[in-house]
Parts: structure tokens; C-alpha cells; sequence
């Protein structure tokens, strides 16, 4: 059966502390906990703020967003973990959270954080979870065999995984997602703090098992990735999809494609308005005071100009930094703020 | 409900329990039983304590050992595997209702905490014969009150495990667990108290006063003891509101 994901309007709003699962790290807290007999009113933090999404079957779908934008809170809503405020979530036909154990039947998780069980050997975490999803112990001895060999762990399969690298860990971790052949799976952050032979793996593993028509939601706020991975992506931020559709329509969206990123010494807002005229450049918007962002359809060949324009006003280019069409430009162009910030 | 899950769930706890045997052995066991040698054998072999005392000690030390055991089994790794290890969060994503995993967890430290008093008798007989003087009149009261003290073990666990921040177990122990054996008629029974009317009725809030004062009743009746009923009706109480309470509080971890 093969199982898509729909979110209708998901909100989410914690009035305790997030779990770090939820990975909400960009929230300051208002209060303390309050001392003494008064009460005050929890803070309220809004991780999701209405999402909406329609993941087909079989699709690879990314959430792309700076830390805290509501990826890790929507992933916890559609895997059980995180109770929606409001707003409703379905794999495939089952509405996730009156349906749980149907919802957990179909999926398989990589959590953000290592989670391995560590009282246990790589290859007992893949037979008990196997067990845990009433395959028996032929089946369960069969698929951890395969899936140890196919993510390099065979020599390390009877270890406790207490002394294993960040990177294995990441990897049985996948390979333990995969053990029940899940109709949905979904990874959070999968290739942090993976070196960059383990992530080719990792991409070439989840493009095989996505051939087998399986859906996969992944989150990264690494471009690169949901750029070579993943056929369609939704960009969240403060809990909102800001832009949704493939790489290359998105790219496509941001006006000219191009960024040159321009800082200048002391300057009036007049002296910006000069470079609409540059040929190739489609929008120009001042950055607090210190320079400018320049979306164009060319790159380099506009920097001779700009630096023209500048001296013939007086005013010194102290910085010029140039991005080709990405999708950290369609980051910046929504936001006025970088991913990595 | 999922049995071949809750199943499986709990044979990979009796096999984390086999593999750690040996430390589980020590841990649970190697203090009472210094006590036992203590104030069973050298305290009364050198006559400061009379030889009565060595039947009057053994049903304590039992409850002590199994309420020791089922609340570590349960609250230690509720502890560390929600708030370090993360490493429950697989058994959360298993193909079973959220609170089964805490009922899992529960019959697992009742198992444990049975295991442990059954296995301290021939222990403590041992190391005290000879003058230990058991009589257990009626082996199935004595079987449902180790069931009650086991399953009060382990929801105690539960719920401490469920209350308790990581930083915090130290001071679960110094504070919560050390008091509860010293004030829980462990060493002596209920009626001893008789002398201190104030901490005598005090002490009824603590369940483990039940616990000892019950193993007592059925494995030694010949020493005065609190009626077998209001144990058992006491017992039946804490278990449940101890219960209820962790399955809660499990579910307010499990779930944000």
C-alpha cells in the first residue's frame, strides 16, 4: 500500500518547554519560571503556525529552514510524538493522531539526535526492533544481515554501539528506520555531522529506497542537499511555508537568479537607487544602513560597473560577495535573512 | 492491544537484565546481606541483640531488597533513557498504544523486584542459620503479598522515574529512598514504635511500612504485626494511585 502525507492547517503552540527533539532552539523563553505564589501565564511559544502540505506517494519531499522554523515539530506531529494544537495530519488514509499505532505501522523515524538503544549490539537494535514489528526471527536475522552490509556496519555488528562514531551511529539509525520496511520514512537533519563519502551513501541509499515507491520527508537546512535529493520542497519559516514547489522552480522564483551582496561605507538611500538602472538587475533592497542586496541575472560581469557607479558618487565598496542561483537566494529574497543565520 | 510488541518489548529488557547480571547481582544484594551479617550474626552472636531478632530482621530485609530492586529497574532507566540516551523513543515508535510501553515497564521491575525476594530468602537464611524461625502459614498470602510489594516497587519506580529530573537522583535516594527503609518497620516492626505514638502514626503514609509489616505478617507470624488486611487494602491503594500517577506523568514525557 503505498501511503502519502497531508498536513491541513497544523498549529502547534507549546506552553511548556519543546522537547529538543522538537528542536525548537531559536525560541528564547519570555519568563522564568515564575517564583513565589502568583501565577504568571505560561509562555507561549508558536513553533507551527498553520501548515498545510500534500505529499504525494512516493515522493521524496524536503522541509528546508533555519533551526527553530517548525521542521523537527511538524516531523514529531506526523510521527505521533507531538500532539497538534490544532489542525489535522495524515499518512496515507489514517489521520495521524486518532490512528497512532496504524500511523506507526507505516512509518519509520530518524530522529534528529542518536537515539540508539546502547544496552544493546548493532545488530540486536535492528533484530529487537524487527521484533517489535512482529517479524519473525528468520525474517528479522535476513533483513539486519542485508541492511548491515549495505551501510558498511558488518565487522561492527556484534558491538555495543556505546563505542561507535557519530557517523554509524547515523547509519544504523537509518538502517534501523528501514528494518520494517516502512511505507513513509521520515529523517530528520540525516546527514549533520556525517563526512562527505558517508552522505553520498546516504543520498544513494534513500534514492533506492524511494525506486521502491516509497514516500520520504526529509529536513536539512543544507540547500545542497534538498537541491540533489529531492523532487519537491517546502520552505518553512516561524512555522509557515513561505515557498513550496521543485528546486528548479524555486530557484527560478527569485528574480534574476543571481546575488550580489554589496557593502558599502557611509552612503544616502538616493545612492541605491543607481544600480536599478545597471542592466541585468532586477531588485535592489538596502540592508540596514550598510550596503545592499542586488538581485540580477548576471554575476561577476556587473561587479566593473558597480564599483563605477560607487566611485563616481564617492562612496568606498568595502565588500562584494556573489551567489549563483540557489536556493539560500530564495531563502534570503523571502526572508531578508540567511539560512545559516 | 499488541501482544507480539509487549512481548518483544519485554524480552529485550530480560535480555539487557541477563546481560548486566552480575552488577545487577551485586547491586541489589550486597548491602542488605551486609547488614544481614551485621546485625543478624555479629550483633546477636556477640549478645547485644537478642537470637529472635535474626526472623525478625529477614522479612525487612526482603521488602528492602525488592522494593531497592523494582524501583531501580524502573525509574533509573526511565531516567536516562528519556532525558540522556533517548534511547526509548524506538519502543515509543513501536506499533503499540504509548501507555502499554509504562504497563512494559512496570511488569518488567515487578518480575525483577519478585526475583530479588525470592532470591534474598535462601541468601539470609543462609548466612544467619542457625535460629532463623520461618513459618509462613499460608504460602499463598505470603505469594500475593510479594506480588503487592513487587508491583508496589515498580510503580514507584514509575512514578519517581516519571517526577524526577537526571540531576536529581541523588537526591531521589538521600531524600526519598533512605528516609522511606528507615522509617518502612525494616529493621523492626510497627508495633516498636509504640514508645514514639507521634511517629507510629506518621509513619502509615509510608507504603514501604506496609510492605514489611505484610512480609512479616505471612512469613513470621509469631511477631506482633499490622493486620494482614489493612496491609493488603494498603498496598492495593498505593499501587494504584502510584500507578495512575506514572502512567501520566509517562505519557507527559512520551508525548509534547
Amino acid at each position: 500500500m503505498l501511503a502519502g502525507i497531508r498536513t491541513r492547517e497544523l498549529r502547534k503552540v507549546y506552553t511548556s518547554p519543546p522537547p529538543v527533539a522538537a528542536g525548537v532552539g531559536g525560541f528564547s523563553f519570555g519568563g522564568a519560571k515564575g517564583k513565589g505564589k502568583s501565577k504568571q501565564p505560561k509562555p507561549e511559544i508558536v513553533a507551527l503556525d498553520g501548515i498545510t502540505l500534500d505529499i504525494t506517494p512516493g515522493e521524496i519531499f524536503c522541509l528546508l529552514g533555519p533551526n527553530g522554523a517548525g521542521k523537527s515539530t511538524t516531523v514529531g506531529i506526523l510521527t505521533t510524538r507531538v500532539r497538534p494544537t490544532a489542525g489535522k495530519a495524515f499518512i496515507g488514509e489514517y489521520e495521524v493522531w486518532n490512528n497512532q499505532v496504524a500511523v506507526k505501522r507505516l512509518i519509520g523515524v530518524v530522529a534528529q539526535r542518536p537515539n540508539l538503544d546502547f544496552n544493546l549490539t548493532a545488530r540486536e537494535i535492528l533484530t529487537f526492533h524487527g521484533a517489535y514489528f512482529g517479524l519473525s526471527a528468520y525474517e528479522r536475522a535476513k533483513r539486519a544481515e542485508a541492511l548491515l552490509e549495505r551501510f558498511k556496519l558488518t565487522d561492527r555488528a556484534d558491538q555495543m554501539v556505546r563505542g561507535f562514531s557519530g557517523g554509524m551511529m547515523q547509519r544504523l539509525s537509518i538502517a534501523r528506520a528501514m528494518m520494517h520496511d516502512p511505507q513513509v520514512l521520515f529523517l530528520d537533519e540525516p546527514s549533520a555531522g556525517l563526512d562527505p563519502q558517508t552522505r553520498l551513501l546516504l543520498w544513494e541509499i534513500i534514492r533506492e529506497y524511494n525506486a521502491s515507491g516509497k514516500t520520504i520527508l526529509l529536513t536539512t537546512h543544507n540547500m545542497e542537499e534538498a537541491d540533489a535529493l529531492c523532487q519537491r520542497l517546502a520552505i518553512i519559516d516561524h512555522g509557515r511555508v513561505i515557498a513550496l514547489g521543485t528546486p528548479r522552480e524555486l530557484k527560478a522564483s527569485v528574480p534574476g537568479g543571481f546575488l550580489l551582496r554589496l557593502r558599502f561605507g557611509p552612503h544616502s538611500s538616493e545612492f541605491l537607487k543607481r544600480f536599478e538602472n545597471l542592466s541585468g538587475v532586477r531588485e535592489v533592497r538596502g540592508t540596514d544602513g550598510s550596503g545592499a542586496d542586488l538581485y540580477a541575472d548576471r554575476g561577476g560581469s556587473l561587479v566593473p560597473e558597480v564599483a563605477n557607479v560607487a566611485s563616481a558618487a564617492g562612496v568606498e565598496l568595502l565588500d562584494v560577495h556573489i551567489s549563483e542561483p540557489s536556493l539560500e537566494n530564495l531563502f534570503l529574497h523571502h526572508t531578508g535573512r540567511s539560512l545559516r543565520e | 492491544m499488541n501482544w507480539k510488541t509487549f512481548l518483544a518489548i519485554l524480552a529485550r529488557d530480560a535480555h539487557v537484565a541477563r546481560r548486566n547480571f552480575v552488577a545487577l547481582l551485586f547491586q541489589t544484594f550486597l548491602q542488605p546481606l551486609m547488614f544481614v551479617f551485621i546485625f543478624g550474626r555479629v550483633m546477636v552472636g556477640s549478645g547485644y541483640l537478642p537470637e529472635s531478632y535474626k526472623s525478625l530482621l529477614l522479612p525487612g530485609i526482603m521488602a528492602i531488597c525488592m522494593v531497592g530492586t523494582g524501583i531501580w529497574a524502573v525509574a533509573m532507566p526511565v531516567i536516562a533513557e528519556f532525558q540522556f540516551t533517548h534511547e526509548i523513543e524506538d519502543r515509543l515508535l513501536a506499533p503499540m498504544e504509548i501507555s502499554w510501553l509504562a504497563v512494559e515497564k512496570v511488569v518488567a521491575g515487578t518480575l525483577q523486584s519478585l526475583a530479588a525476594g525470592l532470591m534474598v530468602i535462601p541468601a539470609a537464611w543462609l548466612l544467619l542459620r542457625p535460629g532463623v524461625d520461618l513459618r509462613v502459614p499460608h504460602p499463598l498470602l505470603f505469594a500475593a503479598v510479594a506480588v503487592l510489594v513487587a508491583l508496589f516497587s515498580a510503580t514507584g519506580g514509575l512514578a519517581l522515574g516519571c517526577s524526577m529530573q537526571q540531576t536529581h537522583i541523588g537526591l531521589m535516594f538521600s531524600l526519598i529512598v533512605a528516609p522511606m527503609i528507615f522509617f518502612g518497620c525494616t529493621y523492626y516492626p510497627w508495633s516498636a514504635l509504640g514508645k514514639f505514638p507521634l511517629l507510629q502514626r506518621a509513619v502509615l503514609v509510608n507504603p514501604l511500612v506496609y510492605a514489611s509489616e505484610g512480609l512479616r505478617a505471612t512469613l513470621v507470624p509469631q511477631f506482633p504485626h499490622l493486620s494482614l488486611l489493612a496491609v493488603l487494602g494498603a498496598l492495593v491503594v498505593f499501587n494504584f494511585l502510584l500507578f495512575t500517577m506514572g502512567l501520566k506523568k509517562f505519557y507527559g514525557k512520551a508525548v509534547s
